[in-house]
């Protein structure tokens, strides 16, 4: 495999076929699902509608076991009929809330489709009401709306409203930003000291508190790919980001950590050498799950921005064939060093379901990657799916966990092989 | 606003989802932006149906607002009607959609397509999921169905089922029940709707002699409406449990004019319920939650059949307030009348009951309180659309019932029985009871302050079934209290049970 990070191609124009009609993805909102576990002293509140309360309980309904660190203030008829004055609400379920939950040090209001299309102003209300919960509790304010946002960009409103409260810091660091799972953080950690690289911090942070600090000599390195806005303001502050593809497989993983190397001037064998043992153990993880996959033909729906990296990884590691990559956006700065290495296939951006879904059905692929919403039916029509969304909640990144994502993978297919209903 | 962490009811969209879904050769396009796209895996994952909701979403983004809002709705309606040639279409607007007051009725009449097209206003900040249901179902009824006149009485009788829809809590199976019965009695079903039900099925409801409305959160608008304009009467009995079942056959066949059958068929409940070892359910406390059908039905359920003492009943329809506030004080308790989870949890844990029957809520609830609890009511989740037939209407959903009712308790005593041998060998503290997997049960009742009570005491306080030993301890805590005896001794703790002892 080659060892030296891909050259992206600025002028790579793959070509993409651009679609807009019926999307079928969640909206931002559902971020909140994986965040609110994440920085574990924070609270979201939706503003919202009662449809927005639903979204999040039909995405998140396995959780309903503890008192959770979301809610939604309903949005109702005397609030819009101008009866009650909603900042004074918004104020009233806030004081209410944190009452409750004094523990809570940040709390989020979440800007919904009601809430911006009404111009309800959330940025100044979390000033206003800051006032008066610092220093105890922080307000903040993001929008995880369906008309602006599509499902992870939820994640990317909310890690851009960090970014102005980062501290200033004029030395060194490496700072990988997306969420990860807190054991997956340990691991990159350790490789990166392993490597030499010391300083090293995250965003998001497990507690409010613990924001990384920012400034020109601070190294970014994505973790996820959808978090364009933030990368824009954490460029604002000064920072360079590190082109690397996203670190999903082995050779993914080994390309990131390598290019971190690089940013910070580190020797190549000295890398060779901290990587060796994972790198080997996630090549063998994945020589499991080889046989089975190579060959098949993959086809993904739209859903959380991965779907580039991923068809890279499927591809160059395992042998499927991509036949179509569908991505709600396409970055193409965030994602040229994942194109230039995925081999010719039919990119999507956007969505017309209906068409999609006639496009997936003529070309009659191994394994279809889609939303929960068309996963039975497409199974009923006698296609193989892989839910999307378990490729956000589970833990895939790394060197340790790419046996795991290649598994994710191949459990349908030995399934549908198992089976003989 | 109103601060919200779980839901009882999803938007009234919602609500028209589950009949459009439930029917076939019917399309609903929705002015709504991408993330309402969700509501498709209430049905395609909870529910395990095998198709796409037919539903199109418009899926406007902030930069077509205020631009062609109007025009993506045309373009959705008319791409929805070339592709999926329904029979009818209703259209009509999520909470977005209305604020953005596009007139989703006036522009699909613009659109002049050669079908019935149903407009919805569906009050998104005033209403709720079953509303939004019996509403939609109302509107489709009142622009299909011919209304009747002169009605000719014919010679087979025959009725219309309304109600059953998709997501609804067993109504597949209640379905399945409800027309076999009917069968036994010599009836003939015009129609079910909405569930399997065409446009063409629609408006042909007025052949029949009456209506039986098997859920009237989701049939009563329906049934007035055909009431008036086509003639039928409508049921009001709601066939849960046996005494209810024997009450809604002699219900139909007065409307039909047969003779009601001779038996009961193949009820088992009041035989399992007499036989002795069921004495030990009598007089168990039990809490009820759900939607106004089924908390009513259950509470009848509940006293008559199987003998347990309800000690809390409530719902969150509110539309059915009334009724369920005067079952309560017949059982003499104060009806609970809210959709507020965290109040719902406050009043489960103040009424220390043996026995939780509720929606997927109340199960998380007593899951949490360390209750025994069954699921009655929708809410539900996936596991409470089973595979094998499991209604809870008619006789066999009656005896569905019973062991609904009765095995969350068998398994607490054999949680007894586990602790009453800790010292056999095979047992041991660490043990669970089989049903509980491999894994312990948690303990979720509060810990003691050791000094309050002698070791001694406190063994006795373990041999007490762990459902009941939370109230045992505070009982006697209580009591101790009061009389300032502590540590508390075996002796203070069986004065207690006295004194408090029913
Ligand atoms: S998606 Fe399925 S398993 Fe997950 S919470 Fe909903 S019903 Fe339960
Ligand atoms: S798409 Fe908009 S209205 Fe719908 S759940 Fe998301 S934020 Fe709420």
């Amino acid at each position: 495999m080659n060892a030296h990070a891909p050259i992206p191609n600025p002028n790579c124009e793959k070509p993409v076929l651009r679609e807009r009609g019926q999307h079928e993805v969640f909206c931002g909102l559902t971020g909140i699902v994986w965040l609110h576990r994440k920085i574990q002293d924070a609270f979201f509140l939706i503003v919202g509608s009662r449809t927005c309360a639903h979204l999040m309980q039909s995405a998140a309904g396995v959780m309903i076991f503890a008192e959770p660190r979301f809610a939604t203030a309903i949005i109702e008829e005397r609030d819009l009929a101008g009866m009650a004055d909603m900042h004074d609400e918004l104020d009233r379920v806030v004081t209410q809330l944190l009452a409750r939950r004094p523990d809570i040090k940040m709390l989020f209001l979440v800007g919904s489709c009601p809430s911006e299309v009404i111009k309800l102003d959330l940025s100044r209300a979390a000033e206003r009401l800051s006032q008066r919960t610092l220093p105890r509790t922080r307000v903040l304010a993001y929008s995880g709306s369906g008309i602006e946002t599509t499902f992870t960009q939820g994640e990317d409103a909310c890690l851009a409203a960090l970014v102005p409260l980062m501290p200033a810091d004029q030395d060194s660091s490496l700072l990988v930003v997306g969420t990860l799972a807190d054991i997956i953080e340990d691991q990159f950690r350790s490789l990166f000291q392993a490597i030499g690289i010391d300083r090293v911090t995250f965003l998001p942070p497990r507690r409010a508190g613990e924001l990384p600090g920012i400034g020109p000599k601070t190294q970014i390195l994505l973790a996820q790919p959808f978090l364009g806005d933030t990368l824009k303001a954490l460029e604002a502050r000064g920072a360079t980001r590190i082109d690397a593809p996203f670190p999903l497989g082995a050779e993914g993983s080994e390309l990131w950590f390598r290019a971190a190397a690089k940013a910070f001037g580190i020797d190549h064998q000295k890398v060779t050498a901290a990587i060796a043992a994972p790198l080997e153990r996630a090549r063998l993880a994945l020589s499991r799950h080889r046989e089975r996959l190579t060959g098949k033909r993959i086809f993904f729906f739209p859903d959380s921005q991965l779907e580039i990296p991923l068809a890279r990884f499927l591809s160059r590691e395992l042998g499927m064939v991509p036949v179509e990559v569908g991505t709600p956006y396409l970055h193409r700065q965030v994602h040229a060093a994942d194109l230039a290495l995925l081999p010719d296939t039919q990119i999507s951006e956007g969505q017309d379901v209906d068409r999609q879904l006639a496009r997936c059905r003529a070309a009659k692929p191994d394994l279809t990657v889609c939303g929960l919403g068309l996963a039975n039916p497409l199974e009923a029509e006698g296609l193989a799916t892989k839910w999307s969304i378990e490729l956000v909640f589970s833990p895939i990144h790394g060197f340790e966990q790419a046996g795991d994502l290649a598994e994710l993978f191949a459990r349908p297919l030995a399934r549908a092989e198992k089976l003989r209903v | 606003m109103q601060l919200t962490l779980w839901t009882y009811e999803g938007p009234p969209h919602v609500g028209a989802m589950r009949i459009v879904t439930a029917m076939r050769g019917m399309h609903y396009v929705l002015h709504a932006p991408q993330g309402d796209t969700y509501a498709d895996l209430l049905f395609t994952m909870i529910e395990r149906r095998s198709a796409r909701p037919p539903v199109t979403y418009t899926t406007f983004q902030a930069r077509d607002l205020g631009g062609d809002t109007a025009e993506l709705f045309k373009d959705a309606a008319r791409n929805a009607y070339e592709t999926f040639a329904p029979q009818a279409m209703i259209v009509g607007a999520s909470c977005t959609g209305e604020l953005i007051q596009d007139d989703p009725a006036g522009l699909a009449r613009a659109l002049d397509l050669p079908i019935p097209v149903i407009p919805l206003e569906l009050p998104s900040y005033q209403k709720k999921e079953n509303w939004g249901a019996a509403e939609t179902f109302y509107r489709i009824v009142r622009s299909l169905t011919k209304p009747v006149t002169d009605r000719q009485s014919s010679s087979t009788p025959s009725c219309n089922i309304l109600g059953p829809c998709a997501l609804g809590f067993r109504h597949r199976d209640d379905l399945y029940e409800i027309k076999a019965l009917l069968a036994e009695c010599g009836i003939a079903v015009n129609v079910v709707a909405p569930e399997g039900a065409t446009p063409a099925d629609i408006t042909r409801l007025g052949d029949a002699d009456f209506n039986i409305v098997l859920y009237p959160e989701i049939a009563q608008p329906a049934a007035e409406w055909l009431k008036k304009n086509c003639g039928q009467p409508f049921t009001t009995t709601i066939p849960i449990g046996v005494n209810a079942t024997r009450a809604f056959i002699k219900e139909i066949c007065a409307l039909a004019g047969v003779t009601p059958p001779a038996d009961d068929m193949n009820a088992r409940l009041p035989w399992y319920s007499r036989s002795v070892d069921s004495t030990y359910l009598t007089g168990k406390r039990v809490f009820i939650f759900g939607d106004a059908t089924h908390a009513l039905a259950l509470a009848r359920v509940a006293r008559d059949e199987i003998g347990y003492t309800v000690c809390g009943l409530g719902t969150y329809t509110r539309e059915f307030a009334r009724e369920v506030r005067a079952e309560a004080s017949a059982h003499g308790i104060e009806a609970l009348i809210s959709d507020d989870y965290l109040a719902i949890e406050a009043a489960i844990a103040a009424a220390q009951p043996e026995l939780v029957l509720g929606t997927q809520m109340e199960r998380h609830i007593a899951k949490r309180l360390g209750i025994p609890c069954a699921v009655i009511s929708a809410p539900v989740h996936v596991q409470d659309f089973p595979a094998r037939r499991s209604p809870v209407m008619g006789f066999e959903g009656a005896n569905v019932l019973f062991d609904t009712l009765v095995h969350p308790l068998m398994m607490g005593l054999e949680e007894h029985l586990l602790g009453l041998f800790r010292d056999d060998f095979e047992f041991h503290d660490e043990a669970a009871p089989s049903h509980l997997g491999a894994k312990k049960a948690a303990a979720p009742m509060a810990q003691p302050a050791n000094e309050d009570w002698s070791p001694e005491a406190e063994k006795e306080l373990k041999k007490i079934p762990f459902f009941v030993r939370g109230k045992a301890r505070r009982n006697t805590e209580s009591f101790a209290r009061e009389r300032g005896l502590f540590p508390i001794s075996v002796e203070t703790l069986y004065d207690a049970k006295a004194h408090f002892g029913r």
